[in-house]
């Protein structure tokens, strides 16, 4: 037997691997960024591979975990759990994914690939930058996989705490003459809006925890309290008045009007992959949080709050797309574009019924592909031409054909063209919204024909007509960008003409979620 | 008397190494005064094994109620060892360069450490009283050490003054209490509380005022507003080491005696004073937050966060509970920790450059990326952001105070926090995305000619390191330390 101790050890690991793959998928960018810490500054090329693979690996696991979801079992899988500190707060790392984080860990492991090949051209403090942005995603996977409201916070706040540095060191300034908004201002903004509403959330945590102490032994799991919620527990007047403070609080890094101001400026000061990381997943966070403990532990106060958030994101929507038409700057239409898909995520989970939820979760996950793809192309439009300033450009599609066209598809997704994923998730939320709310739903409709209109203009303008003669010299994408950003487009066609797989697992966790809710 | 001598080894070891050091001093020749902080340091360690093997689980009192020796005791009495060798491993190129006289101020450390050791083990006012006067008549001389630095003086005289003013303060009220009561041990007091809060017209008035001017001494000690003008001054006029001790040390020492007083004696009046520490302790963390903002030393910048992390420590004896006093616990070790990160790393700096605004820290992350990294680790964790300390020790004991009924005072302290995150990002900016000023980038390239005079000691950069390590830990997986202090946490409270 000895000699084969090596190879049954493997086994072993194999048959268990289900149960350790979650902290698989948390640990390798842990490790990745923490092995990086000891990398000599000057080896940019082996910092870049050691980063390549950790994502590479993380990637893979993370569409291991999506694809062998069990959608008919439902509930939460790959799960496991570990005391971290004893009575009286009770806290376990316990981890495990539901149909709703599924498709969020398979969001942030392509994003997270699709990032780090973007950032390939970083020279100034490559180590550093790398190290951040490892443990940025770090944190975004693990808020995704946790069943415990303490680790939910813990990384959750993780993934604000690079976001300053990642925007301050590398980020942009916007400069119009009118217009100045340095990277350190937007650095600050950022990070005090999201700390600020992680404030609220954890007044929030500190009151679930009270309720669950008066009346045995304290707890912040996720199972236990919305347990507890069931049997009637919280209040519906502690409910009304804690809703809010999640609502609110994860509602800001949501992007929810009229706490979105950080957004625009932080993701258009971010460099490349820090804008796609944190408008494609970091924002879903925001929705993510609301749904796993305001909509499932605290469910009559959502029910109460829902029409505030409806209105709330219908503004959003409107808001959104009237600012991203009056934008100069390419980054700017992106960044308000995206003030304006949150809201319909918002809005798709205030309808409260599974149609509309399904619909805001999908919208959660296509927005998120379609986001970094938007950014990936402006920065590689950026790298070459130096502006990002609409009047600027022209005609650029004579000489960057692929990247107009990749640009294209990320555009058309937007406006909600059948056939892309943007399509599937915006109908099934304007349904869902028609169900519930139906004058808001023709007010939704509305903000995407404006989508519509800054869109098209924006590639009329930008990308089409005559070419400036000082684009003459444009290259087209190097290979590596365009596959990659080739790989997030067909990502994007694949749900908008295939969506089961994704529906199916979205909606045993939504069918689970809104088992509380009487419809 | 003496048949439990044994139990106090460690103190009276702790006076004799104190004189020893002192003695060794006069006869080491000048350039051999390097071996002293050396021979403070391996008593300490000595004294934490003996400490740990002599008393773990060992519950007695002493003389007849003046001195309890619990796991209480134990836990701080480690602590403040290991403060103790911190504090002297992060003096030591710092004391060898800018100050004279290094036999005294080892000395004088030891003895402060011994003060605040004796400070939560007495079980009785006036042995108290002796204790934090021996911690402070050290304070005092180690904030005027830097005897050419008119700043120093300065300090030192503001702060000798106002101690010894608040040290009267205290007295009076101590003496009041005894007026009232007749007595001085703290399960005397509690007795007659008891009966006082049960018949109001037996004991009069007196009492409250005494507890009152009580608590009003030891806000002085602790610098609670209104009770804090002195600490800004006092902290940037101190040798950078000292501050650290200081902002450490006394404090954890204060409000470790403030736990033992509230919860074995004033307990059975906790309606009267929870109120009155709860909004003491919600002025302080405000104004400490708020006026930080506009700081530009440094030392004074982290004099008043200091002044807002007691405000939220206070909050822990204003939710006095054994949740709550598990949370103050873990806040202290974790307070202590990480404020000794940041003064580590800065004493390295000071040692190199002499600057002590924050401007002098430009372009940190580029001359001294390690140190700088340090100072970001340990300013985020005192922001209470996750993976490090400070955020499980704010979460701990915020969620204590608030399962004691007292939500909106963490709730306010959640704000707070998230004040105190706007200047810490203000220095981390500085680091990283300033450029450095031209002194610093002069002293650099200059000090690399002269063969690099002002490179970080091995000594402090392995501290530094080991305190980040610390703080990383502490944030990650605090099962340990929290299993340890719910011992201690037992022993004054059941």
């Amino acid at each position: 037997m000895d000699q084969f101790g090596g190879l049954w050890f493997l086994v072993s690991v194999m048959g268990n691997f289900n149960e350790i793959v979650l902290i698989a998928i948390l640990g390798v960018p842990l490790f990745t960024g923490g092995t990086l810490i000891f990398f000599p500054r000057n080896k940019i090329g082996a910092i870049r591979a050691f980063a390549f693979f950790g994502s590479l690996l993380t990637c893979l696991l993370s569409l291991y975990v999506f694809v062998t979801y069990d959608y008919h079992a439902g509930g939460y899988q790959f799960a496991g759990s570990v005391i971290w500190l004893m009575e009286p707060l009770n806290i376990n790392f316990s981890f495990g994914i539901d149909g709703i984080s599924a498709p969020m860990i398979l969001l942030t492991g392509i994003v997270m690939l699709a990032g780090t090949i973007m950032s390939w051209n970083i020279k100034y403090r490559t180590k550093d930058f790398f190290v951040l942005f490892m443990f940025l995603v770090a944190g975004v996977v693990g808020t995704f996989s946790v069943r415990d409201i303490f680790f939910l916070f813990f990384f959750y706040e993780l993934a604000v705490l690079p976001m300053f540095p990642l925007i301050a060191v590398w980020g942009n300034t916007t400069d119009f003459g009118s217009f100045l908004r340095t990277k350190e201002y937007s650095a600050m903004k950022l990070t005090l809006y999201l700390v600020a509403g992680s404030a609220l959330v954890w007044i929030g945590i500190i009151a679930l925890f009270i309720e669950t102490t008066n009346v045995g032994s304290g707890t912040f799991s996720i199972e236990t309290l919305s347990q507890m919620s069931e049997d009637g527990v919280f209040s519906q007047k502690f409910q009304l008045i804690f809703f809010p403070f999640f609502m609110i609080g994860f509602g800001v890094l949501a992007g929810l009007w009229p706490f979105h101001t950080w957004s625009p400026d932080g993701h258009v000061a971010a460099p490349t992959a820090v804008s796609m990381i944190h408008a494609g997943v970091l924002m879903k966070l925001g929705a993510y949080g609301i749904i796993r403990i305001g909509m499932t532990i605290l469910p009559d106060g959502a029910s109460g709050w829902m029409p505030l958030l409806m209105g709330l994101g219908t503004v959003n929507v409107l808001y959104g797309a009237v600012s991203a038409m009056g934008q100069r700057d390419l980054k700017y239409v992106i960044g308000y574009s995206s003030v304006s898909h949150m809201g319909l995520v918002l809005m798709g989970l205030a309808t409260l019924n599974p149609i509309g939820v399904t619909g805001a979760v999908l919208q959660m996950f296509s927005h998120g592909i379609m986001t970094a793809l938007f950014f990936a192309v402006v920065g590689m439009i950026y790298e070459r031409t130096h502006t990002r300033d609409i009047t600027m450009l022209g005609g650029l599609a004579h000489k960057m054909t692929f990247t107009v066209i990749l640009f294209a598809v990320a555009g058309l997704t937007s406006l909600g063209l059948p056939g892309l994923s943007g399509f599937v998730a915006e109908i099934l939320i304007f349904v869902g919204v028609f169900k519930t709310a139906a004058p808001l739903a023709v007010l939704a409709v509305i903000g995407a024909a404006i989508t519509a209109v800054y869109v098209l203009r924006l590639l009329a303008k930008a990308f089409f007509g005559p070419i400036d003669s000082k684009w003459e010299n444009l290259t087209d994408g190097e290979p590596r960008e365009l596959i990659t950003n080739g790989l997030l487009a067909g990502i994007i066609l694949f749900v908008g003409l295939w969506p089961m797989p994704f529906m199916n697992v979205i909606n045993s966790g939504v069918a689970e979620l809104l088992t509380r809710y009487a419809i | 008397m003496t048949e439990n001598l044994h139990l106090l080894m460690p103190e009276l070891l702790l006076a004799m190494l104190a004189l020893v050091v002192l003695v060794v001093d006069l006869f080491l020749p000048e350039d051999h005064k390097g071996y002293l902080p050396w021979l403070a340091i391996l008593g300490l360690i000595g004294l934490l094994v003996l400490s740990i093997n002599l008393l773990t689980n060992t519950e007695v009192t002493l003389y007849g109620g003046l001195i309890a020796l619990d796991n209480f005791s134990l836990f701080f009495k480690c602590a403040f060892l290991a403060l103790g060798i911190i504090v002297i491993l992060a003096s030591m190129d710092f004391v060898s360069r800018w100050l004279r006289s290094p036999g005294e101020y080892y000395s004088i450390v030891l003895f402060s450490i011994l003060g605040m050791i004796l400070m939560v083990e007495a079980q009785e006012l006036l042995t108290a009283y002796i204790a934090i006067e021996l911690m402070a008549f050290g304070f005092y001389v180690l904030v005027a050490f830097g005897r050419n630095n008119r700043k120093s003086n300065e300090a030192g005289l503001k702060y000798i003054l106002v101690g010894a003013f608040s040290s009267a303060i205290f007295l009076y009220g101590l003496s009041l209490v005894y007026a009232a009561t007749t007595v001085t041990h703290f399960d005397a007091i509690e007795t007659s509380l008891r009966l006082a809060l049960t018949n109001a017209d037996q004991i009069g008035p007196g009492l409250w005022i005494g507890m009152a001017l009580m608590l009003a001494g030891l806000g002085f000690k602790v610098a609670a507003v209104p009770f804090h003008m002195w600490a800004p001054d006092t902290y940037e006029g101190a040798p950078i080491p000292v501050t650290a001790f200081l902002s450490v040390g006394s404090k954890i020492a204060s409000l470790a005696f403030m736990l033992r007083l509230f919860s074995e004696a004033f307990l059975p009046a906790i309606d009267q004073w929870q109120i009155i520490i709860a909004v003491m302790s919600a002025l302080t963390m405000t104004l400490g937050n708020v006026v930080a903002i506009v700081q530009n030393n440094y030392k004074r910048l982290l004099a008043y966060s200091s002044i807002g992390h007691v405000g939220f420590m206070l909050m822990g004896i204003a939710a006095l509970s054994s949740i709550a006093i598990e949370g103050l616990l873990l806040y202290m070790i974790g307070y202590a920790v990480t404020t000794m990160a940041v003064f580590t790393a800065l004493t390295a700096l000071f040692n190199m450059t002499g600057g002590e605004d924050i401007s002098d820290l430009g372009g940190l992350g580029d001359t001294h990326p390690y140190f700088a990294a340090a100072i970001a680790v340990a300013l985020f964790s005192l922001a209470g952001l996750p993976f490090f300390a400070g955020f499980t020790m704010k979460f701990y004991l915020f969620a204590a105070v608030g399962v004691q009924g007292l939500l909106w005072l963490a709730g306010l302290a959640v704000f707070n926090s998230l004040v105190s995150l706007y200047y810490y990002l203000r220095i981390i900016r500085e680091m990283y995305v300033k450029p450095s000023p031209e002194s610093v980038t002069l002293l650099m390239s200059h000090s690399e000619a002269s063969n690099n005079i002002s490179k970080p000691t091995v000594v402090i950069t392995s501290l530094s390191v080991l305190l980040t390590l610390s703080i990383i830990y502490l944030g990650v997986y605090p099962f340990h330390l929290v299993k340890i202090i719910k011992a201690a946490t037992l022993s004054i409270w059941d």
